[in-house]
């Protein structure tokens, strides 16, 4: 922690912010009717997407999943062009064609969340293997949830990624749930990160409620990727606030279980801690939570004044060439 | 350019090997394309295999591991991973083995690879090519001798070649790798053995765009892939009995070239499909259909198709015979509807 600078203290604090007033608010717009489809929310899982991506440069790459929204923010997609492209307007990330499901911004390193669960696994192993062969020191963060543990993908990405010792940093989100189905009736293991042994990788279990636990394994794993000593798994325990989408009632979450997320607020508790060592102010923390949702207003207020694509885009970006 | 008589395996490595020393960025990925990592070509410098087939034969010696990658049997972790370095600078060519395989990996092939660019606005390209086995013929039963391409050119995103000589096997390969979409590229297994004269350096043959095989007056006979040669031999048969076959072979089936099929059928005023994928929903009955609606009224008689049948392909080599499209299923087809 104590490598930590202020700027990058501050930069933690804006992204988480930013990630949790974007969620709420896409929520209520959500309820409005004004959000279409299909939108899964990131709220509580902060600490995982901004103690990683606080490591990365936008050359590095990331892969994401259907619940994307945090790590777009957190590899600095911008988020006027965020909200836009979950209204389906031509101002979006992907001039509205993707929607929340398929969020992505290339040139920033972020490679789209993805509908598909533990469809990352294998995208990731590809633009490491790119680094690879090109000789760079890029890394590839695969994110993924405790339900993709469970696919096949995941288990032929972490093998392939070790025997040919590509710089992937696998993170597994675990926050309990694979839609309403518990981890602990989906995962065999005791701790998913356990499976790194049988890929012959260090793997490790973090709090992922706490940004400085996940930005200090973090740390060592991107550095082990950059060496070129090859993929390390990080399974980070955390939760999320809403349902697995907008819609969920969340009927498997008991009152107990709700109460005690509540009291490993990853927002909380970085506040906890930088207030009680003095790192920063309530009026700087205060400052960056009015600048967080300036930042939403505006980007709904984009969102709300773009059209909507023209009729012709139906067709278009299909291939990029087509005779 | 000097040309000589090679095989049709032969011009496909040529094509690969071309490309890789033309491009950097282009690396091969597949099962045991090299062969017995880590023991043969590391200790003894030579390869084990170069493919099952001897397709990739060479190509790690000369260009090394770190471009010519075994994998383990992980298709949708290489094929996935063929995506992701696409996107992100590299020109993959990959191998899946046999395409009755894709049941396997087909999230990375059209969900990823071919729906990445449209879902992210245009704003990535996806250059890939996975080259794969099809056809009947081997005696290798119902899992390793389907076709199966119909299924990859229904999907946006992907192309779709199917050469059928060793000339445009070399040219098409070398245009699919160049391509900036991804492409898959069908190589029939009893085709690779067939012989033809291909000219010795780099040439390309458009994507999209068919060949007339031989012209003729009375007929249009489309023939898909290995299909082209029997469609030959059964013209060559007809001519005996007075009967100017012209055979068309579209060469990619995504994209199609629509026009000079139409072309020929509002010239000869009579259709013949030939395809040895099974008949539903399948590119057979996509080109009726294009014939149908665009030179209905040029039409003397009601288009045929010859196909394999809708089942998959048997074993007992009675029965494989019986299922493959024929010369003389064929020449049948065309005496019909000329009669």
């Amino acid at each position: 922690m104590a490598e930590l600078s202020k700027d990058k203290l501050r930069w933690i604090y804006e992204r988480m912010r930013l990630i949790r007033e974007f969620e709420d608010r896409t929520a209520q717009l959500f309820a409005a009717g004004k959000i279409p489809g299909f939108v899964h929310l990131y709220a509580g899982e902060e600490a995982i997407a901004v103690g990683v991506c606080a490591l990365l440069t936008d050359a590095d790459y990331i892969t994401s999943t259907h619940r994307g929204h945090g790590h777009c923010i957190a590899k600095g997609v911008d988020v006027r062009e965020m909200m836009a492209e979950l209204y389906g307007k031509a101002t979006g990330s992907c001039k509205g064609k993707g929607g929340s499901m398929h969020i992505a911004d290339v040139e920033k390193g972020m490679l789209g969340a993805n509908g598909i669960v533990g469809a990352g696994g294998p995208l990731a192993c590809g633009s490491a293997l790119m680094a690879k062969v090109k000789g760079t020191d890029q890394v590839t963060v695969c994110f993924f949830g405790d339900g993709a543990a469970e696919q096949g993908t995941m288990h032929e990405s972490m093998n392939l990624a070790s025997i040919w010792k590509l710089p992937v940093i696998f993170v597994c989100e675990n926050n309990g749930y694979a839609q309403t189905t518990p981890a602990h009736y989906h995962c065999a293991a005791k701790d998913i990160a356990d499976r790194a042994t049988a890929y012959n990788m260090p793997g490790f279990v973090v709090d992922g409620t706490d940004v400085f636990a996940v930005y200090e394994a973090a740390n060592e794993a991107i550095a082990r990727a950059r060496r070129g000593e090859g993929p390390t798994l990080l399974e980070c325990k955390a939760f999320r606030y809403y349902g697995h989408f907008q819609g969920d009632n969340m009927s498997y979450f008991s009152e107990e279980e709700i109460a005690a997320n509540r009291a490993r607020d990853p927002i909380e508790k970085f506040k906890k801690r930088v207030l009680e060592r003095g790192l920063m102010t309530e009026q700087e923390l205060a400052e960056i939570d009015a600048w967080a949702k300036k930042e939403v207003d505006e980007a709904v207020k984009f969102a709300e004044e773009s059209p909507y694509p023209a009729l012709e885009e139906v067709y278009t970006d299909v291939y990029v060439s087509y005779p | 350019m000097s040309t000589r008589v090679i095989q049709f395996r032969e011009a496909i490595n040529e094509a690969l090997r071309l490309e890789m020393r033309r491009d950097p960025t282009v690396i091969l990925m597949g099962e045991d394309i090299s062969g017995g990592a880590k023991t043969h070509l590391e200790e003894k410098g030579t390869e084990a295999w170069g493919g099952d087939l001897g397709v990739t034969k060479g190509l790690a010696i000369e260009f090394g591991r770190e471009r010519v990658r075994d994998t383990p049997i992980s298709e949708s972790a290489f094929i996935g991973a063929a995506v992701g370095a696409a996107s992100t600078g590299l020109r993959p060519v990959v191998e899946l083995m046999f395409v009755d395989f894709f049941g396997v990996c087909m999230d990375q092939i059209f969900n990823q690879g071919g729906k990445l660019r449209y879902m992210f606005g245009g704003k990535a390209k996806v250059p890939m090519v996975i080259r794969t086995l099809i056809g009947a013929g081997f005696r290798a039963a119902a899992q390793h001798s389907a076709v199966l391409y119909s299924v990859f050119a229904h999907m946006p995103g992907l192309k779709c070649v199917v050469p059928s000589t060793p000339y445009n096997a070399k040219g098409l390969l070398i245009a699919a790798i160049r391509d900036d979409d991804p492409v898959m590229y069908f190589e029939h297994l009893v085709l690779l053995d067939t012989t033809g004269p291909v000219p010795e350096g780099e040439y390309i043959i458009p994507l999209g765009k068919a060949e007339i095989a031989r012209p003729g007056k009375d007929a249009t006979v489309v023939a898909i892939g290995r299909m082209r040669l029997f469609a030959m031999q059964a013209a060559d048969e007809l001519a005996k009995e007075g009967i100017d076959v012209e055979v068309v072979d579209p060469l990619s089936i995504s994209p199609l070239d629509e026009s000079t099929i139409l072309e020929s059928v509002k010239k000869t005023r009579r259709l013949v499909v030939v395809d040895e994928d099974n008949p539903r929903c399948s590119v057979a009955n996509d080109i009726v259909t294009l014939a149908a609606q665009q030179a209905f009224d040029y039409l003397d008689a009601p288009p045929q198709t010859v196909t394999a049948p809708h089942t998959p392909v048997p074993f007992s080599p009675v029965l494989e015979d019986a299922y493959i499209p024929s010369p003389a299923k064929i020449a049948a087809a065309v005496r019909a509807v000329v009669a």
